[in-house]
């Protein structure tokens, strides 16, 4: 009976104990366990050969993917598509609605030479006529800068299509850091520094003007 | 032949300083009656509108919805329009480019940024001296 019992134990032990223990129980003198008849035998070891490789090679692609992910995250692929690219393009913009009202202005100002060349002799009129078509000649440059900063635009669209292939193919998930609570109560209470203060130029319609900010100032009062 | 100072001149780009520009160069180069068109459309329209009395036409290439070269293969196709003599004025300065307008008929080609005395120059070429 006892010996039953321990016969049914052996079997039922999982292949790996059934591995480690089988020569100690040789050794002891033991019975020895049950094994799987031999055609079986030959097609299990036939498997786990064969495994052996496309599994270790299944995960190092995992790993490479995990990687990978990890990577992507931490560029953060989301304030690349929401923040940078679009921000980038709105200063882009901004500096070619600059120069062209620049260069506009600058021509009016020809303009205006140009109706007072009648009331100047003629050497001084040939003479504003030079210098007028010189400044025209120069205002060319905003239509070649408005061009080469097109480009760019094209560019940077060109790269945030580009990022959002690839949080659309890692998933939207695996790429978008979760931003903890701790996490948001550090960047709520992050006090400002002086280099944070330096944005540069803001765009027209998020720049304050000249009226606010003395209102501002005044407020202080 | 005297080249009449008085014909009209249809200058086409999709930047209005530029076709300002355009039209002071013009203007500093005694030619007054300059009308406008922002793309290779508008241009045709307006080349069509007037029978073909435009006496030059002055364009840039990189233009929507129609282009420069669009343009010109239009105008070189049209029996009342082909006569036109029709001068790019591009930033396209790629062998390639030139080529092509050089095969659709292009009368002469100036690189942006580019000169008083070098539209004077291709104008000459074009029109005759003035």
């Amino acid at each position: 009976m006892a010996g039953r019992k321990s016969k049914t134990a052996t079997v039922n032990k999982p292949k790996a104990s059934q591995k480690t223990t089988a020569p100690s129980a040789a050794k002891r003198g033991a019975n020895p366990p049950t094994v799987a008849p031999p055609a079986n035998r030959k097609r299990v070891q036939a498997i786990s050969a064969a495994d052996v490789d496309v599994y270790a090679e299944l995960e190092r692609l995992s790993a490479y993917i995990d990687a990978a992910r990890r990577e992507i995250a931490l560029i953060h692929p989301e304030d690349v598509k929401e923040e940078y690219v679009p921000g980038a393009t709105d200063q882009l913009d901004a500096v070619v609605e600059a120069t062209a009202d620049a260069t506009n202005a600058i021509m009016d100002c020809c303009d205006e030479i140009h109706d007072v060349m009648g009331d100047v002799s003629p050497s001084v009129g040939t003479k504003l006529t030079n210098v007028t078509t010189r400044i025209y000649e120069a205002c060319t440059f905003q239509d070649i800068t408005g061009q080469r900063i097109g480009k760019v635009v094209s560019a940077l669209k060109n790269i945030e299509a580009r990022v959002d292939a690839l949080v659309l193919a890692f998933g939207d998930e695996t790429v978008k850091p979760q931003k903890t609570a701790g996490a948001r109560k550090s960047a709520k209470n992050k006090k400002t520094t002086d280099a944070d203060l330096l944005e540069g130029p803001q765009l027209s319609e998020k720049a304050k003007n000249q009226a606010e900010i003395d209102d501002l100032l005044a407020s202080f009062d | 032949m005297a080249v009449d100072m008085n014909m009209n001149v249809l200058i086409v780009d999709d930047y209005k300083t530029m076709l300002r520009i355009i039209r002071n160069l013009l203007r500093q180069l005694g030619f007054e009656n300059v009308d406008e068109a922002t793309d290779g459309t508008q241009a045709l329209e307006k080349l069509k509108e007037n029978n073909g009395e435009f006496g030059l036409v002055i364009s840039d290439w990189n233009m929507e919805p129609m282009t420069g070269i669009e343009l010109l293969r239009h105008v070189r196709a049209d029996d009342k329009l082909k006569h036109i003599p029709f001068i790019m004025v591009t930033a396209e300065s790629k062998s390639e480019n030139v080529i092509a307008a050089k095969e659709a008929g292009v009368s002469n080609y100036i690189v942006k940024p580019f000169n008083a005395d070098t539209l004077k120059s291709k104008m000459v070429s074009v029109l005759g001296d003035f």
